[in-house]
């Protein structure tokens, strides 16, 4: 399996009221493809500038950057890598540039210059992907947030890119919107087997990852599976982050000398844990 | 809400007229308008005037609408007509003692007066249909394949286009968003009706500089996603939707040049009519 | 009396026309002074509509709104003053500064008060203290400033008029935790401190949870409960059914009760329930 992306001691500063800040600090992390990684951290942690490093928005200022083996760098062939990491930002409304949807849609190809009949399928065919078909002729801002967002993902994945990175998409948006992009997203990683990067602070979105990255000062802290990264709480708490509720609780029974897993997630694994051990001490 | 109204007052249809190519719309408004200032008496003025007529009614435009445009233009008719009616030498239909001055309507002034009123309202009755009609978007596509022969002359056609077509969709959102800043700001108590104009046009700051600032975010955040969806300007664009001229527009084209045809000939073959004698 | 009343309160969109739409309807309503209340409810349920009508920026369809036992769209009642009394923090307030400098913003409130320069002086200093921004900052341009600064200085720029009424609609909107709890804290604060009547409007069930003693409930224009925060979790299947989501922790204990658990399903912070559950354990068992 190749690896889609590859970030190789990377590191990048950006001036700040003329003092260099350094936002990624000597970055060594591989995306293999299919595979969906959410990246933590709390605001100013480096993770939305990492993300720009991948389809060549932000150009390394030491170490490297490559997508599909191709360099960041080569000027030659940024379009290459645009068409096949395409990125989604987090104010849904500054990303949408027609008057009509499905010619929002159909942005990105007319640029790539395909021809016109084949635009109209793949058009066509992201809609549908994202659940936005019947949409196709609305006006930008008779939508919501959530159908908006999942427009400006329609226009990305119209260029069948192998990559889909997401900066933050649900954080402007209320729970139905960030619940409808979410399903997209999982939709499009499991079903179409687009390699997914999403930036983001939710822990509920990084549950669902296959594998969560936290990021810290500009470097990466941890790098695991959802299980294992949430049951670090005290570190997760310490760099500013959320814990799910659930995990939270037997954090906090564990503390008092309980015995649960310390693997927790969801509401349901919780919930199974509870029981086993209020069955056990009504049996005593 | 401030939401629907759209730039230049388009009522969605699905008359003939709604439904023909923009391009040719666009084409067969400015034919009109030659027809209607090469009109040179009174029948082939009529010819162009009904002509007219006939399209607002297959339009399905409610007349109330047509009309409407003509109001805020009322006073410069009314304020044409008269100049030409008082000043315009020629064979006296009035003569008006006031004062110790002769004033003097001609025949003449009332015809040329007549004349220039009904061209002015058509003229505007015309491009009303136009963009009663037509979407801003599309009447935006229209413009920008008609114009593009000028790109062999460097006119930036497409760049033009894009302008227009990324504030058509922006209008409708930075509204909304004045709307949000106005709340806002009256929120703290800021008072936008009391006050000489200068007080008043003060209180503007407060509205317009945060908007100016959003408008610029808005416009890094957007050129950022058109990056990353490989913007590279006009050179090697393709379009999802071709011009596609259909039967109508060939029917509505023909029908045209008749007219035109029509309106020039009752000049040329009925020459002695009201008119006639002014040009 | 309570500070905030309203009666039969109605608002309606596009009145008149094809598209007409109630966005409240038949709101009575009572809030006392003093509290601090969690507004809720799906997108579209009216919340945001029915906070501006407490500022008279929205003008009622039909109904009344008493602010201390007045009726602000009574004869000659000055809406600017009753801006001043209730303050109303819009989302992303950032978006809305306009000064030179952040002092000169936060000052906007006070000064279209009609105070004078000391007055100003004070409330801006003792503001922007109570949001957390440092004196450095207040001779910056607010432009400057980064995402979260600028959010707590579009706040204080409301504070800074001390109004006894704060209605904040979804202060926390687009943070990351740490900045949620940082700003909500805040609240809190002004809140004990101030001893003002608080309105907050959220979505997140845990954020109102953590920080409200009632909570008001909307659904399609109207009010569906509005009551203390333990009644109101008391019926988190209601809530669940409304669409609207209830604290993870509070859906733990729901589903440890489906079970046959005798456990107290209103339970709706981590806090209490691990202590629940060491009740449970040590023999509280059935409740």
């Amino acid at each position: 399996m190749e690896n889609i992306i590859e970030a190789i001691n990377l590191s990048f500063s950006y001036m700040q009221d003329d003092d260099p800040i350094k936002a990624l600090d000597n970055i060594n992390f591989k995306v293999p493809e299919g595979q969906f990684v959410a990246v933590l951290g709390h605001n100013g942690s480096g993770k939305s500038t990492l993300a720009k490093h991948f389809n060549a928005i932000l150009l390394p200022e030491s170490g490297s950057v490559s997508v599909m083996g191709i360099d960041t760098r080569d000027e030659d062939r940024i379009y290459d890598i645009r068409q096949n990491v395409g990125m989604v930002f987090q104010n849904p409304d500054n990303q949408i540039v027609a008057t009509i949807v499905e010619e929002d849609v159909a942005f990105a190809l007319e640029n790539i210059g395909v021809p016109p009949a084949e635009i109209r399928l793949r058009v066509d065919d992201a809609l549908k992907t994202v659940g936005m078909y019947e949409y196709r002729n609305h006006a930008p801002h008779q939508l919501s947030g959530g159908q908006k967002q999942r427009v400006a993902i329609a226009g990305i994945i119209a260029m069948h890119p192998k990559c889909l990175v997401l900066d933050e998409p649900t954080a402007m948006l209320d729970p139905k919107g960030r619940r409808e992009v979410m399903e997209t997203v999982l939709r499009l990683n499991k079903k179409e087997k687009v390699t997914v990067v999403l930036v983001t602070h939710f822990m509920d979105e990084a549950v669902r990852a296959d594998r969560v990255v936290v990021m810290e000062n500009g470097s990466i802290i941890i790098d695991g599976k959802p299980r294992e990264v949430f049951g670090n709480i005290t570190l997760l708490k310490s760099v500013g982050l959320d814990v799910p509720q659930a995990a939270e609780l037997c954090y906090e029974l564990r503390k008092c000398g309980i015995k649960l897993p310390d693997d927790i997630l969801t509401v349901d694994e919780c919930v199974n844990a509870l029981s086993k051990l209020l069955e056990e001490s009504r049996c005593q | 809400m401030i939401k629907d109204i759209t730039l230049g007052q388009y009522f969605p249809g699905s008359s003939l007229i709604h439904k023909l190519d923009p391009c040719m719309k666009i084409i067969l408004s400015i034919t009109y308008m030659v027809m209607l200032f090469s009109a040179f008496n009174a029948i082939s003025l009529a010819v162009a005037i009904v002509f007219m007529f006939v399209v607002t009614l297959i339009s399905r435009i409610p007349l109330k609408m047509v009309l409407r445009g003509i109001k805020p233009i009322l006073p410069i008719i009314i304020l044409t007509s008269l100049i030409n009616a008082f000043y315009v030498p020629g064979d006296a239909l009035f003569k008006l003692h006031v004062f110790s001055f002769l004033v003097v309507i001609s025949v003449q002034g009332v015809e040329l007066a007549v004349f220039m009123s009904v061209r002015i309202m058509f003229l505007i009755i015309g491009t009303s249909m136009l963009t009663y009609t037509t979407s801003p978007i599309s009447l935006t596509d229209g413009l920008e394949r008609l114009l593009s022969p000028l790109k062999k002359v460097k006119l930036p056609v497409h760049e033009l286009s894009m302008m227009m077509t990324i504030a058509l969709r922006f209008i409708p959102t930075l509204i909304e968003e004045t709307d949000k800043i106005i709340s806002a700001q009256k929120a703290r108590g800021a008072d936008f009706e009391s006050g000489n104009i200068i007080r008043r046009m003060k209180a503007l700051l407060p509205i317009l500089i945060p908007l100016f600032v959003s408008a610029f975010r808005r416009a890094e955040e957007l050129a950022l996603a058109m990056d990353c969806r490989c913007y590279k300007g006009g050179e090697g664009r393709t379009r999802m939707k071709q011009l596609q001229l259909a039967r109508r527009d060939y029917l509505s084209a023909t029908v045209m040049a008749f007219v035109l045809a029509g309106v020039i000939c009752i000049n040329i073959f009925v020459p002695k009519l009201y008119g006639s004698s002014l040009f | 009396m309570p500070i905030i009343r309203t009666e039969h309160l109605k608002y309606v969109y596009s009145e008149g026309s094809p598209f007409e739409k109630a966005a409240i309807d038949d709101i009575t309503l009572d809030i006392e002074e003093g509290e601090f209340v969690g507004v809720i409810g799906p997108t579209g349920s009216g919340k945001s509509t029915l906070v501006q009508h407490f500022n008279g920026l929205l003008k009622p369809a039909a109904g009344k709104v008493f602010i201390d036992g007045q009726d602000i769209w009574g004869k000659k009642v000055d809406k600017r003053s009753i801006r001043f009394k209730v303050g109303l923090v819009f989302q992303y307030p950032e978006y809305q500064l306009f000064e030179e400098t952040v002092f000169k913003d936060i000052a906007f409130g006070p000064t279209n008060m009609g105070l004078n320069k000391d007055e100003i002086s004070e409330r801006v200093y003792e503001a922007a203290d109570f949001v957390g921004i440092s004196k450095e900052l207040l001779s910056k341009s607010p432009f400057e400033l980064s995402g979260g600064q600028k959010r707590r200085a579009a706040i204080a720029g409301v504070i800074a008029m001390r109004p006894s009424i704060l209605i904040l609609d979804e202060p926390a909107a687009g943070l990351d935790p740490r900045g949620r709890e940082s700003i909500l804290a805040h609240i809190r604060e002004y809140h004990i401190a101030r001893k003002s009547t608080v309105l907050l409007v959220s979505h997140s069930m845990e954020d109102i949870a953590r920080n409200a003693t009632k909570v008001l409930v909307m659904s399609s224009a109207k009010i569906v409960m509005y009551g203390s925060v333990n009644d109101i979790f008391a019926q988190s299947t209601s809530l669940i059914k409304m669409g609207l989501d209830v604290p993870q922790v509070t859906r733990v204990f729901m589903g440890l009760r489906k079970s046959g658990y005798k456990v107290d399903p209103s339970v709706y912070t981590v806090e209490q329930g691990k202590a629940e559950i060491i009740r449970y354990i040590r023999g509280g068992q059935d409740r």
